[in-house]
């Protein structure tokens, strides 16, 4: 951790079966990720309440991750299906709010996607890195 | 109630796992940080947490403490969770009073390198977690009863091997097979490594005791069509596919005393349409209504009604015994069953996509299953291996190992198809047995005869006089005059190109999830490894087990094995499949959604998204709510993250419980 140099907030809301057990994976491979990303674990991306994202915005979150099942894999049938349909509905809220939308992503990782987390991970936090601190941390301020 | 209400006293314990968390981060950082939180009363840190001491300090920090919650910072809450809320209940708490912080899996393995930045990001893990611990509260796992049957899907010899052990355990199995009979693969081979035992006289008498066993419901030409419920109580729909021929049961059932088929073929004899046999792969003629076999299991004729031209002579041979019905249909049947288990093994890759190899353009490269049926007394040349352009003998034979295995090409599989080597030198072995003179080569990469007596049959194979050349093979060609093949490879050892003419090439091409297994994997719910075989709980502590509780898996669906692995498997999937059977009742984790009626306004919303229809709409007091049947409920939270109203409690992962974690994670901590 370089001295003096911004750290991003960001949360990531994981489903229990595929993308928390992708998380776990890359640990037992030891592939190595920068650790700015804090994780909260719920069993189905489904229960990722609107509300849920918002709360974190306002908290002052720089960006949020969900992460859940591949389509068709979700432990209980659909309930990726029924999160992704919010997260797009939360996209277009964020940008009404003058927040950028990629600080908000949605993937999509199997518990045998080890190495693809570690690069989702890398991925989101070059975007929030490149975007800089949160619209409404730099009102706050 | 006032106990209830209590302010929060919770315990947090920081594991060191010996250098695998302490080596990366800083523990004592982390537990004198906890003691700064609110709610925490003690913060501690062991070595070893799982341990013995380990949990033995929960218990006594419960006791000393009068703790209403515990944190755990150590592995994933994937591996062990569970045994820190038996430690919690130990204590005497609630075993949900338990929160846990995964400093391990996705903080110290991943962040090696970064000792400050996973220190700083475990002191939030835990901030997160207790801020979730102190809102816990007591819950209390429904107890579901589970019938006394088992389901077991697939019938080659894993399939067969864990419905016999349910079987004998007492447990009514339902056993179902796609195909007209039970054997699955290893009903095709003719030997068996490193034995030489032949594969047919060990497997039928097997299907044989499958065939008679009274606690065995066996449906063959049978899919599952359908599955609800969960462990203990599975719904499955089966889809019994018309096979135009009744057994003597059906047919009984019908009022046709005496009849249904008796397997003497009569239909056989008369039938005017002639297919090629896939169980010969093609190099056997069948007729519309077939057999694969004669010791198929169950001995009973099925109709192809693809080829079927419904002439009717077949009908008029069968005469009294009245077995056929060319207007049958397909059927279908639920039966309920506690657990179930996955066995529904492989198929082989479609070699021909490696061009390079010439299957299907040159008429003398054949499969290792197809040397399979030529070699074997029953086959459909008696045993006589011969070159399928002319016939002739083969007098050398080249075996291409690795044949679209460890092939990182991205047309073939990246993984070992680990039974090839071993079969390989078995087919080796053959020829120079059957066929004095013959001259097998073997191209390898390495062989792998990693098994108990396998290293020893390879150098058997090596002394009989077979050939291995190191390298893999680039190229075959076809001779157009004589058919013979040329085998390009470069000999690795040597370092030399290698041109050898032989008259026929065996490919031992890698294997692959039985087609369509896609469909029933996604009905049970289990997950596939990227390369597409079934995914297991845990590669080493659960190789069994599947994340959906009471579905377990046995054999090469779950990734290649041979006949011994498999049949390990199985009996240890039946073994594990037993257990909640046994039992009798099972724990299903108390994560229900509740509806809180005064925040609900009957809109009805969540019940048309629960994918189990646990949600209906109710009056109340002269109000419509909504109502969870909680049997039904799996706690995914669907539900509730959508209720605009906020009127569903999801235990244990309840708004205010989440909304906790957001706001400790950003608006607590040192800022
Ligand atoms: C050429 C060759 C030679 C071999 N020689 C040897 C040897 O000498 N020694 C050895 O130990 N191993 C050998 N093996 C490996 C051996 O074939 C396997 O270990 C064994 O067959 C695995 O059994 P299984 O029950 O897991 O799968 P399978 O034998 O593939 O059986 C699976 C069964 O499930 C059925 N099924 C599939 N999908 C469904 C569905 N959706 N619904 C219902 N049923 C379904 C299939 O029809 C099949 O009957 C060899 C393999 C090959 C390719
Ligand atoms: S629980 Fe929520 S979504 Fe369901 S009926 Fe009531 S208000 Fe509507
Ligand atoms: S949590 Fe809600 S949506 Fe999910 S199964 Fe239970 S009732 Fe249905
Ligand atoms: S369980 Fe992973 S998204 Fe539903």
């Amino acid at each position: 951790m370089a001295e003096g140099e911004w750290q991003p907030k960001i949360l990531a809301i994981i489903c229990n079966w595929c993308s928390y057990a992708g998380a776990d994976l890359a640990g037992s491979a030891r592939i190595q990720y920068p650790p700015d990303v804090r994780a909260i674990r719920v069993m189905c991306t489904g229960r990722v309440d609107p509300l849920f994202i918002m709360k974190a915005f306002a908290d002052g979150a720089d960006g949020v991750l969900v992460s859940g099942c591949h389509f068709g894999d979700c432990h209980y049938i659909a309930g990726n299906y029924k999160c992704a349909k919010r997260m797009f509905l939360m996209k277009s809220v964020l940008k009404d709010l003058g927040i950028e939308d990629n600080r908000l992503r949605m993937t999509f990782v199997s518990a045998s996607e080890g190495a693809k987390w570690a690069k989702v991970i890398e991925d989101v936090v070059k975007t929030v890195k490149d975007l800089g601190p949160s619209p409404l941390n730099q009102l706050q301020q | 109630m006032a106990e209830e209400k209590k302010q929060p006293r919770i315990g947090v314990f920081v594991c060191h796992c010996g250098t695998n968390i302490a080596g990366s981060l800083d523990v004592k950082a982390v537990q004198d940080y906890a003691r700064t939180l609110p709610g925490v009363i003690v913060a501690d840190e062991y070595q070893y947490m799982c341990s013995t001491p380990g949990q033995k300090k929960i218990d006594d920090a419960i006791k000393e403490h009068d703790l209403t919650g515990i944190v755990v910072a150590a592995c994933s809450p994937r591996l062990h969770e569970p045994t820190f809320r038996t430690a919690t209940k130990e204590g005497g708490l609630n075993p949900f009073r338990f929160e846990m912080a995964n400093i391990r899996e996705q903080n110290s393995w991943v962040h090696m390198h970064d000792y400050e930045g996973a220190t700083a990001k475990a002191k939030d893990a835990v901030r997160i977690a207790v801020a979730k611990a102190a809102l816990l509260e007591d819950l209390y796992p429904k107890s579901v009863p589970v019938e006394h049957a088992a389901m077991v899907v697939g019938a080659g010899v894993g399939g067969i091997q864990a419905a016999l052990d349910l079987a004998s355990a007492g447990i009514k199995t339902y056993l179902i097979e796609k195909t007209p009979t039970i054997g699955g693969r290893m009903s095709q081979l003719d030997k068996t490594f490193p034995t030489l035992d032949c594969s047919q006289c060990i497997l039928t008498p097997k299907m044989v005791d499958v065939g008679r066993h009274p606690n065995i419901e066996l449906h063959t030409y049978t899919e599952v069509e359908a599955v609800e419920g969960y462990i203990g109580n599975f719904d499955i729909t089966l889809r019994k596919k018309a096979r135009g021929v009744m057994t003597p049961t059906e047919a009984t059932a019908k009022g046709i005393v005496g009849g249904g088929c008796n397997g003497c073929g009569d239909c056989d004899a008369v039938c005017p349409v002639i297919k090629p046999n896939p169980f010969e792969f093609g190099m056997k003629p069948r007729k519309a209504i077939y057999i694969y076999h004669p010791q198929v299991v169950p001995l009973i004729y099925t109709i192809d009604f693809d080829s079927c031209v419904k002439c009717g002579l077949c009908v008029e041979a069968c005469g009294e015994k009245k077995a056929i019905d060319l207007n049958m249909e397909d059927s279908f049947e639920t039966v309920k069953v506690g657990t179930v288990i996955l066995a529904t093994g492989y198929d082989a890759f479609p070699i021909e996509k490696k061009r390079e190899w010439g299957y299907k353009q040159f008429d003398n490269v054949i499969t290792s299953l197809e040397f399979e049926r030529l070699i074997c007394a029953s086959g459909p040349t008696g045993g006589h291996l011969i070159r399928p352009s002319d016939g002739a003998t083969p007098k050398k034979v080249a075996f291409v190992l690795c044949a679209g295995s460890r092939d990182n090409t991205g047309v073939g599989k990246p993984y070992c198809s680990r039974f090839c080597c071993m079969y390989s030198l078995k087919h080796a072995h053959q020829i120079t047995e059957k066929i004095p003179g013959c001259q097998a080569y073997i191209f390898y990469m390495d062989i792998r005869s990693f098994g108990k007596m396998y290293e020893e049959f390879y150098y058997r194979i090596q002394d009989e006089g077979t050939k291995f050349i190191r390298g893999r093979v680039a190229n075959i060609l076809e001779d157009a005059k004589t058919k013979n093949l040329h085998v390009y490879a470069e000999d690795t050892l040597l370092g030399q190109p290698v041109d050898m003419v032989v008259d026929m090439v065996v490919l031992a091409a890698a294997v692959e999830p039985t087609q369509g297994v896609d469909t029933v994997r996604k009905m049970f719910g289990v997950s596939c490894s990227q390369d597409g075989w079934m995914l297991e709980a845990h590669p080493k502590l659960n190789p069994c087990g599947t994340t959906t509780a009471g579905v377990f898996l046995a054999g090469v669906c779950q990734g290649p094995k041979d006949i011994p692995d498999t049949v390990a498997q199985a009996e240890g999937a039946a073994s594990a499949a037993s257990i909640p059977i046994h039992m009798g009742k099972v724990e299903l984790e108390p994560y229900f959604a509740q509806c809180i009626e005064e925040k609900c306004a009957g809109c009805g919303m969540c019940v048309n998204l629960c994918p189990y229809s646990a949600l209906d709409l109710i009056e109340k007091d002269g109000r419509t709510v909504m109502h969870v049947t909680e049997a039904k409920c799996k706690g995914c939270g669907t539900c509730g993250g959508f209720c605009p109203g906020g009127a569903i409690y999801m235990q244990h992962f309840t708004t205010p419980q989440i909304v906790a974690q957001i706001d400790a994670f950003l608006l607590g901590g040192e800022q």
